[in-house]
C-alpha cells in the first residue's frame, strides 16, 4: 500500500518555519536569552570561585608535611592520687620540629602519580631591621625554582626579578608592605635577624605583593641555606615539605596515605585554612543553587514561547488529524519545529554567552583581583548546550503530545 | 476490505454534549449507507446532522453505539488506525475550508496524497493540478490559499478530500460558499464519482435543490432521523 516514503511531516515542520521567520526568530531568540544567561551567570560564578581558591593557593600548598611541635613527655605518666611519685619531671622542653632524612621523603613523595610538586620549606620567624626600625615577620626559606613552580610566585612579584635569588645567596624577597613600613626599594640591604640571634644583611632583590596584605606584610622568601643558617642548623634542617597534588579538592583523602609515608604530620589546605575553606565551600552551594534557580526560570521562559507558538498552531494540527496525520505525526512534526528553533536559539545563545563573557572579563576590579574573574569555561557550553536540547525537545514534545490527543473536532468546537 | 455492499453502518448511536450542560444531542440512530450512493443529510440547525456527520468521519470517537465502516468496526479503533482510515478512505470537506494557511493550494491538495505515499510526488502533482482544473482552479494552483477568495478555498478543499480517491465523501455543506454555477459543477463531480467510480458521497445540506436531486435524502429533527 505505502510503496513511497514523502518525508511530509518534515517538509510541513520546515514550511511551518519559513513562511513565519520571524515568528520563529522570536521562539529562537527565547532560546537564546535563556542559554546566554545560564552559562554566562555559571560562568561568573565558578570563574569567582576559582578565582578565590587561586588567590587561597598564593601562598598554601595543597598538602603540608611536617613534624607536630609537640613537648617532651613526662617520664612518669600515673596521675593517681594514692600514689607518691618520688621521681619528679625532669625539665620539660620542646622537641625538635626537624624532619629527619628530607631528601629521600622528597624523592618517594615525587614519584607518587598523583603529586604535581614537591618543595622543601624552612620557616622561621624573624625581625626585619632598618635603621631603628624594626618589623616582624616570617622568612621561608625555599628553593625558589621550585616554589615559582608550584605557586606561581612569579606573577606576584612587582619590582625586581625572581630569579635573582637564585644567583644571590643573601638575597631576599620581600612582601611589599614590609618594605613600604622600612622605607625600603629594590636593591637595597635589609638586617634580618633570627629569634636565637643570627643576624644577616640580605639584598632586596625583588618586591612581591599577593593582595593579602596579611601576607605582604610579613612574608619574604630566602634561600633555603640562609633559612637554616638563622635558625642555627645544617644543611640537612626541614620543617615542612610541601606537595601540590592534581585535584586540590581531594587533598583530605591522601592525608592518610601520606602520614603513613612519611611518618610526619600531614596537613590538608582546607585544615590550615578552615575559614576560608568554608567560605569557598558556602559560595558552592550558594553556586549551586543559584544555577539550579536560573536553569528553572531560562526552561519556562523556553518552553513558554515555544508552547506558545505550538498552541497558535492548534486549527492547523486539527486539519492535520482530519486529513489523516496520526498523533505521533503532530508530535514528530512539532518536537522537530521545536528542536530547529531550538539548534538556532543554541548557537545563538553560545555566541551571546562568549560576548557576554568577554565584556565582563574586561572589567577592571581593580585590587588583587585586576580584571573581573570570569573566563570561558568549556564546560558550561556543553551543559548549555545538551540544557537547550532537552528543555527544546519537551517544550515540543509535552504540549504536541496534549493536541495529539484531542480529537480533530474538539479543537474545531473551541 | 469487504465485499458487502453496505459501506457505512450505524447501529444505536447516542451522543451527549457537555457544555454548558448534559443534553443529548443524538438519540438511538441506526442506518446504512450502500456504496456508490449520494446520501443528502437536512434538518433544521441544531438537529444533530453536523455532529452525526462528525462522528461518521471518525474525527469525533465520543459517542454510545457502533460504526462500522468498510468492514471494518471504527468503534473499537486505536486512533493511530482510525488516522490511516481517515486518511486513505475517508474525504471530508468542511463548512468552513479548513487549509493550510501556510501551503499553496497545490500543496493543500497534495499533502494526504503525499502522507498517503500511494504515489509518487509527479503522479501526485499531476493528479492534484488536474483535480484542481476540474474545479476551474487550475490558474490558483500555486497561489498561497491565504490568497484566494472563500469560494475558491471551498473548492480547494474539495479537490483535497478527492485526492486519495476516498472510498467516502463527507461534506458538511460543501457547497455552502458556492455560487450557483460552481454548486452545480461540485454536484456534478459528486455525482459522476457515484455513479461511475462507485465512490459514496454523504453531504449534509440547507440546499433544497442540492437534495432532491441526491439519491436518497436523510432528514433529521431533535437528535433523531425522521425519514
Amino acid at each position: 500500500m505505502r510503496n513511497y516514503k514523502h518525508n511530509i511531516d518534515s517538509e510541513i515542520a520546515y514550511t511551518h518555519l519559513f513562511s513565519k521567520k520571524k515568528q520563529t526568530l522570536v521562539a529562537a531568540l527565547g532560546v537564546t536569552v535563556g542559554i546566554a544567561i545560564f552559562i554566562f551567570m555559571n560562568s561568573l560564578m565558578n570563574g569567582f570561585e576559582v578565582a578565590s581558591v587561586e588567590s587561597l593557593f598564593k601562598s598554601t600548598p595543597h598538602l603540608r608535611i611536617y613534624k607536630n611541635d609537640a613537648l617532651s613527655k613526662s617520664l612518669v605518666s600515673s596521675a593517681d592520687s594514692n600514689k607518691i611519685n618520688l621521681i619528679s619531671n625532669p625539665k620539660i622542653t620542646s622537641e625538635s620540629k626537624k624532619i629527619i632524612n628530607p631528601t629521600s621523603l622528597l624523592k618517594i613523595l615525587k614519584n607518587e602519580s598523583e603529586v604535581t610538586g614537591v618543595t622543601p620549606n624552612v620557616s622561621g620567624n624573624v625581625f626585619y631591621k632598618n635603621g631603628d626600625s624594626e618589623v616582624s615577620g616570617r622568612a621561608s626559606g625555599v628553593i625558589i625554582d621550585e616554589q615559582n613552580a608550584m605557586f606561581n610566585l612569579q606573577s606576584y612579584i612587582v619590582d625586581g626579578n625572581i630569579s635573582h635569588l637564585s644567583g644571590y645567596q643573601n638575597g631576599i624577597i620581600m612582601g611589599v608592605g614590609i618594605a613600604e613600613k622600612l622605607n625600603l626599594k629594590i636593591n637595597d640591604n635589609v638586617t634580618v635577624a633570627s629569634a636565637l640571634g643570627v643576624n644577616k644583611l640580605m639584598k632586596i632583590v625583588a618586591l612581591l605583593q599577593t593582595g593579602n596584605t596579611a601576607v605582604d606584610k610579613t612574608l619574604s622568601y630566602i634561600n633555603l641555606p640562609v633559612a637554616q643558617q638563622l635558625q642555627k642548623q645544617s644543611p640537612s634542617y626541614i620543617t615542612d615539605i610541601y606537595v601540590n597534588i592534581k585535584d586540590f579538592e581531594k587533598a583530605k583523602a591522601y592525608i592518610s596515605k601520606y602520614k603513613h609515608l612519611t611518618g610526619y604530620d600531614v596537613e590538608d589546605w582546607e585544615t590550615a585554612n578552615a575559614a576560608a575553606a568554608a567560605a569557598n565551600k558556602m559560595r558552592k552551594m550558594m553556586a549551586m543553587a543559584i544555577s539550579m534557580s536560573i536553569m528553572l526560570v531560562a526552561a519556562f521562559g523556553i518552553y513558554n514561547i515555544l508552547n506558545m507558538t505550538i498552541m497558535e498552531k492548534l486549527n492547523d494540527i486539527a486539519i492535520l488529524k482530519a486529513i489523516g496525520f496520526s498523533g505521533r505525526d503532530i508530535v514528530k512534526i512539532f518536537v522537530m519545529e521545536a528542536i530547529i528553533i531550538g539548534i538556532i536559539g543554541i548557537v545563538f545563545g553560545l555566541i551571546l554567552a562568549f560576548i557576554l563573557i568577554n565584556l565582563m572579563g574586561n572589567m577592571w576590579v581593580g585590587g588583587d583581583i585586576g580584571f573581573f574573574p570570569i573566563r570561558v569555561f568549556p564546560k558550561y557550553f556543553g551543559v548549555g548546550v545538551i540544557f537547550g536540547l532537552v528543555v527544546t525537545f519537551f517544550a515540543g514534545y509535552i504540549p504536541a503530545r496534549k493536541a495529539a490527543l484531542l480529537d480533530p473536532i474538539s479543537i474545531f468546537r473551541k | 476490505m469487504s465485499n458487502s455492499n453496505i459501506i457505512l453502518s450505524a447501529k444505536g448511536i447516542g451522543k451527549y454534549f457537555y457544555e454548558p450542560e448534559k443534553f443529548k444531542v443524538l438519540t438511538d440512530i441506526s442506518f446504512d449507507i450502500n456504496r456508490g450512493e449520494f446520501v443528502t443529510m437536512v434538518g433544521k440547525s441544531g438537529s444533530g446532522k453536523s455532529t452525526l456527520l462528525y462522528l461518521l468521519s471518525t474525527m469525533d470517537t465520543d459517542y454510545e453505539g457502533t460504526l462500522e465502516f468498510d468492514g471494518e468496526n471504527l468503534t473499537k479503533q486505536k486512533k493511530e488506525r482510525l488516522a490511516e482510515i481517515r486518511n486513505e478512505k475517508i474525504g471530508f470537506v468542511f463548512q468552513f475550508h479548513y487549509l493550510l494557511p501556510e501551503f499553496s493550494s497545490m500543496k493543500n491538495v497534495m499533502i494526504p496524497a503525499l502522507k498517503l505515499g500511494k504515489y509518487s510526488r509527479e503522479e501526485i502533482e499531476d493528479k492534484a493540478y488536474k483535480t484542481l482544473g476540474m474545479l476551474g482552479l487550475q490558474d490558483q494552483a500555486l497561489k498561497n490559499t491565504s490568497k484566494l477568495s472563500g469560494g475558491q478555498q471551498q473548492r480547494v478543499a474539495i479537490a483535497r478530500a478527492l485526492i486519495n480517491d476516498p472510498k467516502i465523501i463527507m461534506g458538511d455543506e460543501p457547497t455552502g460558499n458556492l455560487d450557483s454555477k460552481n454548486t452545480s459543477i461540485v454536484f456534478d463531480i459528486f455525482k459522476q464519482l457515484t455513479s461511475e467510480f462507485n465512490q459514496t458521497v454523504v453531504a449534509v445540506t440547507h440546499d433544497n435543490d442540492f437534495a432532491k436531486a441526491s439519491d436518497r435524502i436523510i432528514e433529521m429533527a431533535d437528535g433523531r432521523i425522521i425519514t
